[in-house]
C-alpha cells in the first residue's frame, strides 16, 4: 500500500484511477437518488402537509389543533411512559449487559443470540402474548391465585403498557451497552484495582463512565420506538391510554392526513429536542470522565 | 480486591440475574408456543394437546396467501436493497470529499433514527401526492409497499457492507488493476469475495426486517396486497384463536434457523479475520527481530 504511494504516479494508472472514481460515483448514485427521493423528500412532505389544508392552502390550523389540553395531556403521557420504560430498560439492561460481557466468549455469542432472538419475532404477537399473561384470568393471576391472593387487575393499566414497552425494546438497550463493554480495556480495570480501587470504585469510576456511550445509544433506541408506539397501548392499555402514536394512527384512519402530518411533525420535533438534550449530556460526560 | 476477579466468569449473582432476564424475555414466547398446541379455542386455558391449529393454519387460504405475499415482498426488497446498498457502500468507501461522504451517511441514517411511524406517514404522504398527480387509481399497492421496504432496508445493507470495504486491504484491488484487471473485473474477482460476509449479513437483515415490518407497511399498504404482519394485526383486533400462535411458532422456528445460519457465517468470517491478524502479527514480529 505504501509502496504504491511512494512511486511516481504513472500516466496509465492515473487514468484507471479516474475511471475508478467515476465508477464509485456511478455505483453510489442509485442509493443517493433513492435516499433523497424516499427519505429526504417525504420528510419535507410531512412539513408541507402539516401546514396546509385539504385544498393545499397554507394554514396553521393543523398545528394549533394539537395545542388543546386533551392532546397535550396525551403528549405528556407518551413522554412519561416512554421515559419510565427507558429508565427501567437501563436498570434491567445494564447489569444484564455487564454479566454477559463477563462470560467466556463462546457463551457470550450464545447469550447475545438469545437476546436477539425475540427481537426478530413479530412484535404484534409478542405483545399479544403479554395480554394473555396479564389478563384477569391470565397466567400470573392463576399462579397468584394458587397461594390465595388476587386476582390483581394488571391488563389495561399504564403499568401494562410500560411492561409491553420494556419487553419489546429491552434488547435494544442491552446490545449497545454490551458492545461497548466488550471493547473496555481490561487493563484499565486491573490498573484501577492495583491503584487501590475497591470493586465499587472500579464500577463507578471505570466501568460505568466507559460504557456511557452505549447507554446513550440504548436510550435513543428504546425511547424513540416507545414514544411513537400505538399497538402496545391499544392492546395492553385497552385503548384507554392514548399515546401520540395512537393519535397519528387514528387521524390516518379517519383519512385526515394533514392532521396526521402535523402530529408527526410535533413528534419529530420532540424526538429531535430530546436527542439534542442527550447529546449535550453525553458530550459533558465524555469531557468529564474520559481524558 | 484481587485483580483476577474481573477476568473470571460470573458468580452466582450474575447467573441468577441473567436467567431471570431470559425468563422475562422468553416467557411470552413460551406461552404462545404452549398454547399453539391447545385443542380448545382459548388462548389462555389449555384444554388438551393437539395439532389442530397447525392443520387449520395450512388449510387457511388467507393466511397462506399473506405468507406468500410476505415472502414475495421480502425477496424482492432484499434483492433490490442488497444490490443498491452494496454498490453504494463501494461508492461511499471511495468518496474523496469528506463532507459529501458525511452528508450521504447522515441521510442514510435517517430511517434508523426516525420512528417507524414517521417513516411510514412520510412515505404515505409522498405516495398520495405523487399518485394523485399522475392519476394512479389505487395509489397504495404492491409498488408502494416494495418502495417502502427497500427504503427502510437500504441503510442496514449499507451499514453492514461498508465496514468490510474499510477492513479490506486497499492494495489488493490496486494490485489487480496494476495486473491488468478492469475495475469491474477487480470488483468481482478481488473485492466481492472479501465483502461477501457483510453482504450476507445485510441481506439477512433486510430479509428479516421486511418479514417482520408492521408499522411502515401499515401506512403504505394497499388493500389488494396483504402481508402477514398486517393480517396478524387485523386478527388481533377480533377474537384470537391459537391459529395465530401456531403461525408465530412457525415464524419463530424459521427466524431461529436464519439466525443460526447468519451466526455460523459471521463466526467463520471472524475466525478468518483472527487468523489473518495472527499471521500479520507473526510477520511483524519477524520484521522486528530483523
Amino acid at each position: 500500500m505504501n509502496l504504491s504511494k511512494e512511486k511516481p504516479p504513472l500516466v496509465k494508472k492515473k487514468k484507471t484511477k479516474k475511471k475508478g472514481n467515476l465508477l464509485a460515483a456511478f455505483l453510489a448514485a442509485p442509493h443517493i437518488v433513492w435516499t433523497v427521493l424516499f427519505i429526504v423528500v417525504p420528510l419535507i412532505f410531512v412539513a408541507v402537509y402539516a401546514f396546509t389544508d385539504r385544498q393545499m392552502n397554507f394554514t396553521f390550523d393543523n398545528i394549533l389543533d394539537f395545542f388543546t389540553p386533551e392532546k397535550l395531556y396525551i403528549l405528556w403521557r407518551s413522554v412519561k411512559l416512554a421515559l419510565i420504560a427507558t429508565v427501567i430498560c437501563i436498570l434491567i439492561g445494564y447489569p444484564a449487559a455487564y454479566f454477559i460481557s463477563k462470560a467466556n466468549p463462546r457463551t457470550q455469542r450464545l447469550l447475545i443470540l438469545l437476546i436477539m432472538l425475540p427481537m426478530w419475532m413479530n412484535f404484534l404477537i409478542r405483545t399479544y402474548a403479554w395480554m394473555v399473561i396479564l389478563q384477569n384470568k391470565g397466567i400470573i393471576n392463576s399462579i397468584i391465585g394458587l397461594i390465595g391472593l388476587g386476582p390483581f387487575k394488571m391488563i389495561n393499566t399504564e403499568g401494562a403498557v410500560i411492561v409491553g414497552m420494556v419487553y419489546d425494546f429491552l434488547p435494544y438497550m442491552i446490545l449497545p451497552i454490551y458492545s461497548v463493554m466488550t471493547k473496555l480495556d481490561t487493563r484499565l480495570i486491573e490498573a484501577a484495582a492495583d491503584l487501590g480501587c475497591n470493586g465499587f470504585g472500579v464500577l463507578t469510576k471505570v466501568i460505568i463512565p466507559h460504557s456511557l456511550p452505549g447507554v446513550f445509544s440504548g436510550i435513543t433506541m428504546v425511547f424513540v420506538p416507545s414514544i411513537s408506539t400505538f399497538y402496545i397501548s391499544q392492546k395492553l392499555g385497552g385503548g384507554k391510554f392514548f399515546l401520540i402514536g395512537d393519535l397519528i394512527e387514528s387521524q390516518y384512519n379517519a383519512n385526515n392526513i394533514h392532521a396526521a402530518a402535523a402530529i408527526s411533525l410535533v413528534l419529530m420535533l420532540i424526538i429531535l429536542a430530546s436527542m439534542a438534550v442527550l447529546n449535550h449530556f453525553s458530550d459533558d460526560s465524555e469531557g468529564g470522565f474520559i481524558p | 480486591m484481587k485483580n483476577g476477579k474481573y477476568r473470571n466468569r460470573n458468580g452466582a449473582v450474575g447467573i441468577i440475574y441473567l436467567v431471570a432476564v431470559f425468563i422475562f424475555l422468553f416467557a411470552p414466547i413460551a406461552v404462545l408456543i404452549y398454547f399453539s398446541f391447545n385443542s380448545g379455542k382459548s388462548t389462555a386455558v389449555m384444554e388438551g394437546f393437539s395439532l389442530r391449529w397447525y392443520e387449520e393454519l395450512f388449510r387457511d387460504e388467507i393466511t397462506l396467501g399473506a405468507l406468500k405475499n410476505t415472502l414475495i415482498l421480502a425477496v424482492c426488497s432484499t434483492l433490490i436493497s442488497t444490490v443498491v446498498g452494496t454498490a453504494a457502500a463501494y461508492g461511499i468507501s471511495r468518496m474523496k470529499k469528506r463532507y459529501i461522504k458525511s452528508l450521504v451517511m447522515s441521510a442514510t441514517n435517517i430511517p434508523l433514527m426516525n420512528p417507524d411511524i414517521i417513516t411510514g406517514i412520510s412515505l404515505m404522504l409522498l405516495f398520495v401526492f405523487a399518485g394523485t398527480l399522475i392519476g394512479l387509481d389505487p395509489i397504495l399497492s404492491f409498488r408502494t409497499l416494495l418502495i417502502s421496504h427497500v427504503t427502510f432496508s437500504l441503510p442496514y445493507v449499507v451499514l453492514s457492507v461498508l465496514p468490510k470495504f474499510r477492513q479490506m486491504d486497499r492494495s489488493l484491488p490496486e494490485a489487480a488493476l496494476d495486473l491488468g484487471c478492469t475495475p469491474v473485473q477487480s470488483f468481482f474477482k478481488v473485492e466481492l469475495p472479501e465483502i461477501l460476509p457483510g453482504v450476507f449479513t445485510g441481506a439477512i437483515m433486510a430479509f428479516t426486517l421486511s418479514l417482520d415490518d408492521f408499522v411502515i407497511s401499515y401506512f403504505t399498504k394497499g388493500s389488494d396486497f396483504q402481508t402477514l404482519p398486517i393480517l396478524i394485526y387485523s386478527m388481533t383486533k377480533k377474537t384470537v384463536t391459537p391459529k395465530i400462535y401456531a403461525l408465530a411458532t412457525i415464524i419463530f422456528i424459521t427466524i431461529l434457523l436464519l439466525l443460526i445460519l447468519s451466526n455460523v457465517i459471521s463466526a467463520k468470517d471472524e475466525r478468518k479475520h483472527i487468523n489473518k491478524l495472527k499471521k500479520q502479527r507473526k510477520t511483524k514480529k519477524g520484521e522486528n527481530l530483523n
